[in-house]
């Protein structure tokens, strides 16, 4: 059922969207806003202990001697551990998952035992009294190493003259290939082919608070408490559990505000477990902040590609075939529990997604180097595949000498395909392509933007448009992790409360991030029960409160989670007008509830407030029927399972202006419009595509983990790794196309990761539309003004 | 020195930055850590009228000093405009680095004149937010120096 059918309110009552639809402010975000926030480092505990991590300043050694004997003699240090201490009450893991066919990782320990893989790897803990006594102990270690050799191309791991694990045989963590068949006969017969490798520079969050952990364990209950900046508590509950020997209900995971995420935060890190089995083994709660200089060490990067990709097309210009050859790093390990090989993976699912061609060949390799551990950031896969699909299309229109516009469409799939099956064997419910790109066309006014354009460059001035359309995974059904026997749950559940003095209680298992989750369902659930927006009060983050769910990845909150509420919200309703009609002594049928009362349904007249009702029901029950029990407390669950992923599409425009003397870009504006299906609240979704985008832009035009021959990061500090900030960036214009997924009856899809996606490809084709009549072009993000400066043959 | 209008005297070690001593001696938890090297500005604190990046000042500097944090200005209401347009406007969402981005935007607050957003978006220049994209934010300040909705 489409959100405009939603029955919340008797018919007539002209509010039957409820809060769905409206952009209010989110009730959360006031103690943000006066510093009273809950980050993990706010918390205070009575025998607190800090943790600090000796990290290997070699890209690849093994230990010959660790001596820990000066550091413990620092003042403050409670115990310092290496791994196998931590080993005995922590077991390794090895990410892979069975649907996945032939990846493969080595097991990973908490603490690395004898062997460091990259610089930075955690190779001993030191707990102090202070993490400043920590840090000092950690410099008093002293260890003899001796170096091994050093992976670090992606080209010399393929070729695996070096092989950093001996015992797996080869680099290669796994490979994928597809083939429709009559791609070479595709080709053979296209009048135009168009070939280029693009480069993609690994990238990291930069999440402005570091990865947090306080882990409390009582030995006396043999339970653990973890205060986690987490994007899936119960995940990390099951993971706690398992890798601690803890009964999973004595481990309970709370996750407080969360400093940022964006796929950083959602993934298992060997430090992090290391802290927890610390707060086993000292009986004490312990905690690590990742600070700065450790996070662009060990926060997990991302989106390190070469890729050739090659289109057929006919002399009409329509697209005939994809090739795409795909080679990406992920570091000595897989990450656990949801692998490194999802990425490389999405890009060959989604790469000429948008468009009806039907022949596709593709090859992908994930391999292993000597860098920090590499897996799934906000838009997993998308930019990759978004840039390689985009890029190579305007270089196909560029070569037929068509509009950029006029090609896309031309070879967009129809508005009235669906449901329909991409080559690559991805189904689409139902997208929008033609109707984005007629309103991006629209809103940006492309066809004078293109004049101006033209006449600019009489003068000199080199400005250039880029169009980038996306196709984007969301609310993902169990079909990406569950089936390959990761413990990531793809149902998330909604327990809604009516308190007794009216209020309403939500408490859910997808987490806030920021993104406004909580508002969301606090909109959701009024508008389900009837209550005013201030009645409700939204509970998150803390397994041992919410009912069992996946947490907030995947663009998947508002679509899963938000389903979830809904049904619970519709069940109370009917739950309180069964009172009603007890208390009432009427029918339910002639009632409804809407602003906080107990209403007749035709006259709209009130009969009650849910106060009055709340108090009779849990005060006064003796009043009600012998048979007759209230039930005011409502538990709902939700999994999308119809198709394996609900997509969604949009389409961005960035136009910017290239400085042919100093290689610098200056961002004019950027246009995205988006199908995100229902909108439940607008200002939201908008604000979630703006801060994507400007993610975006910084793998496009800033952002690169830079490693020396011997894998040392060159620039893993903030002054030296550049990041979006507000002088550079442009305004961001948003707009939508809404088509509801039919599988929900709230009919949301995911938006959480569009800017993100189709950002970078926009920025690139923009560049090089503005580079074209200089005849340049460049393809290896980022762009910075070195590499368009020798891409103009300047330097 | 002078925190939030409230005189407090503590011995403290040579190398401990400001805003460790509000966090962790006083527990203002509100100023917030992000890069302790100066560039992100989520620890900027306002020392004798002046905002200064609590990470880059040593907490012996501010001795005799007149210190004002997020919370003090919150409680005094001197946020309270800006606090309501980041609010509506959703100039935020993590939230961690709204302490600083407001310490930061009222120092333009109270310069008193009417800028465009390229000058709010040079003057926030030197605080990082990975959330917002920043026109939200650059929205909320407009509206507060110019008086536009």
């Amino acid at each position: 059922m489409a959100k405009a059918e939603l029955p919340l309110h008797a018919p007539g009552t002209q509010l039957d969207k409820g809060y769905i639809g409206q952009s209010v402010p989110r009730p959360n975000a006031q103690r943000l806003l006066q510093g009273r926030g809950a980050f993990i480092d706010d918390l205070r505990f009575p025998r607190l202990a800090h943790v600090a991590f000796f990290r290997s300043p070699y890209a690849h050694a093994r230990i010959k001697k660790l001596d820990f004997s000066k550091a413990l003699k620092s003042e403050g240090v409670i115990g310092i551990f290496d791994g196998r201490a931590v080993a005995e009450y922590c077991t390794p893991w090895i990410a892979v998952l069975a649907h996945l066919k032939g990846i493969k990782s080595p097991p990973q320990h908490a603490i690395a035992i004898e062997r460091a893989c990259w610089q930075g790897e955690a190779m001993a803990a030191v707990v102090a009294e202070s993490r400043s006594q920590a840090e000092d102990a950690v410099q008093l270690i002293e260890a003899q190493w001796e170096e091994l050799p050093v992976v670090v191309d992606m080209d010399d791991a393929l070729e695996g003259k070096k092989i950093i694990h001996a015992e797996l045989g080869d680099n290669i963590c796994f490979k994928r290939e597809l083939d429709t068949g009559e791609v070479d006969a595709a080709f053979a017969k296209a009048d135009v082919v168009v070939e280029d490798t693009f480069h993609f520079g690994r990238h990291t969050g930069v999440c402005l608070e570091g990865r947090a952990i306080l882990a409390d364990y009582n030995a006396a209950e043999h339970s653990l408490t973890v205060y986690h900046a987490t994007q899936a508590p119960h995940m990390m509950q099951d993971i706690f559990s398992r890798h601690l020997n803890i009964p999973e209900a004595n481990v309970r995971v709370i996750t407080k505000d969360v400093g940022g995420s964006f796929g950083i935060k959602v993934h298992v890190y060997a430090d992090e477990m290391a802290t927890a089995a610390l707060s086993v083994m000292l009986r004490r709660p312990v905690k690590f902040v990742a600070d700065r200089l450790e996070s662009f060490l060990s926060d997990i990067h991302a989106r390190e590609h070469k890729a050739r990709v090659r289109l057929a097309c006919t002399k009409s210009g329509e697209i005939l075939a994809f090739e795409l050859d795909d080679l990406t790093a992920i570091g000595p390990y897989s990450v656990y529990p949801r692998t490194s090989g999802i990425e490389g993976n999405q890009v060959v699912n989604l790469t000429g997604g948008p468009y009806k061609h039907r022949k596709y060949r593709a090859k992908m390799h994930v391999v292993f180097t000597n860098k920090n551990v590499c897996c799934q950031y906000r838009a997993v896969g998308h930019p990759i595949a978004v840039a390689l699909t985009e890029g190579i299309v305007d270089l196909a229109a560029q070569k037929l000498g068509m509009d950029a516009a006029d090609f896309r469409r031309k070879n967009l799939i129809p508005d009235d395909a669906y449901p329909y099956t991409f080559p690559s064997g991805i189904k689409f419910e139902k997208l929008s392509h033609h109707k984005c790109l007629d309103k991006l066309l629209n809103l940006m006014h492309y066809d004078s933007l293109r004049r101006e354009q033209n006449e600019l460059r009489e003068k000199g001035v080199y400005r250039g448009i880029g169009l980038a359309a996306m196709i984007e995974v969301t609310n993902p059904s169990p079909a990406f992790y569950g089936v390959g026997g990761a413990r990531i749950s793809a149902q998330d559940g909604a327990t809604l409360r009516l308190e007794p003095t009216g209020m309403l209680t939500v408490m859910c298992s997808v987490t806030e991030q920021g993104q406004g989750t909580e508002a969301v369902f606090a909109q959701i659930a009024a508008s389900a029960v009837g209550v005013t927006l201030d009645k409700v009060r939204v509970i998150t983050g803390d397994t041992a409160v919410t009912p069992y769910g996946g947490g907030t990845w995947a663009s998947r909150g508002a679509g899963i989670g938000g389903e979830a509420v809904l049904l619970a919200g519709r069940a109370l309703r009917s739950n309180v007008l069964d009172i009603a009609a007890a208390i009432l002594k009427t029918e339910k049928p002639k009632l409804d509830l809407l602003n906080n009362e107990v209403i007749d349904r035709l006259t709209l007249e009130s009969k009650m407030p849910l106060s009055e009702l709340g108090r009779v029901a849990y005060f006064r029950p003796d009043t009600l029927p012998l048979d007759f029990q209230s039930e005011l407390t409502v538990t709902r669950h939700y999994t999308p399972r119809q198709y394996g992923f609900t997509f969604t599409n949009g389409i961005q425009a960035s136009w910017l202006e290239v400085d042919p003397d100093t290689g610098f870009v200056r961002l004019l504006k950027h246009w995205c419009v988006e199908d995100a299906g229902t909108l439940i609240n607008p200002m939201l979704v908008d604000e979630q595509i703006r801060g994507g985008v400007v993610q975006g832009i910084g793998a496009a035009l800033y952002e690169e983990c830079l490693y020396s021959p011997d894998g040392q990061l060159l620039n893993g500090n903030m002054a030296d790794y550049l990041v979006p900030m507000s002088g550079e960036m442009c305004d961001i214009v948003c707009a939508h196309v809404e088509t509801p997924t039919q599988q929900s009856q709230l009919g949301a899809k995911g938006v959480g990761e569009a800017g993100t996606a189709g950002a970078p490809a926009a920025v690139m084709n923009a560049i090089n539309d503005a580079l074209a009549p200089l005849n340049a072009r460049v393809t290896a993000m980022p762009f910075t003004p070195e590499r368009i400066l020798k891409a103009l043959r300047k330097v | 020195m002078t925190v939030n209008g409230t005189q407090v005297t503590r011995r403290v070690q040579a190398r401990q930055h400001l805003v460790d001593f509000l966090r962790e001696e006083l527990g203002l938890t509100g100023s917030h850590i992000g890069c302790e090297h100066g560039v992100c500005g989520a620890c900027t604190v306002r020392v004798n009228g002046e905002i200064v990046r609590g990470c880059l000042m040593l907490a012996v500097q501010a001795n005799g000093c007149k210190v004002e944090t997020v919370e003090g200005l919150s409680d005094s209401g001197e946020l309270k405009d800006l606090q309501k347009a980041f609010h509506e406007k959703n100039a935020l969402q993590c939230g961690f680095c709204t302490p600083g981005m407001l310490m930061a935007a009222q120092d333009l607050v109270l310069q008193k004149k009417k800028c465009s957003r390229e000058e709010i978006r040079n003057h926030i220049s030197g605080n990082y937010c990975r959330c917002t994209g920043y026109q939200a934010i650059v929205d909320a300040i407009e509206q507060v120096l110019n008086g536009k909705g």
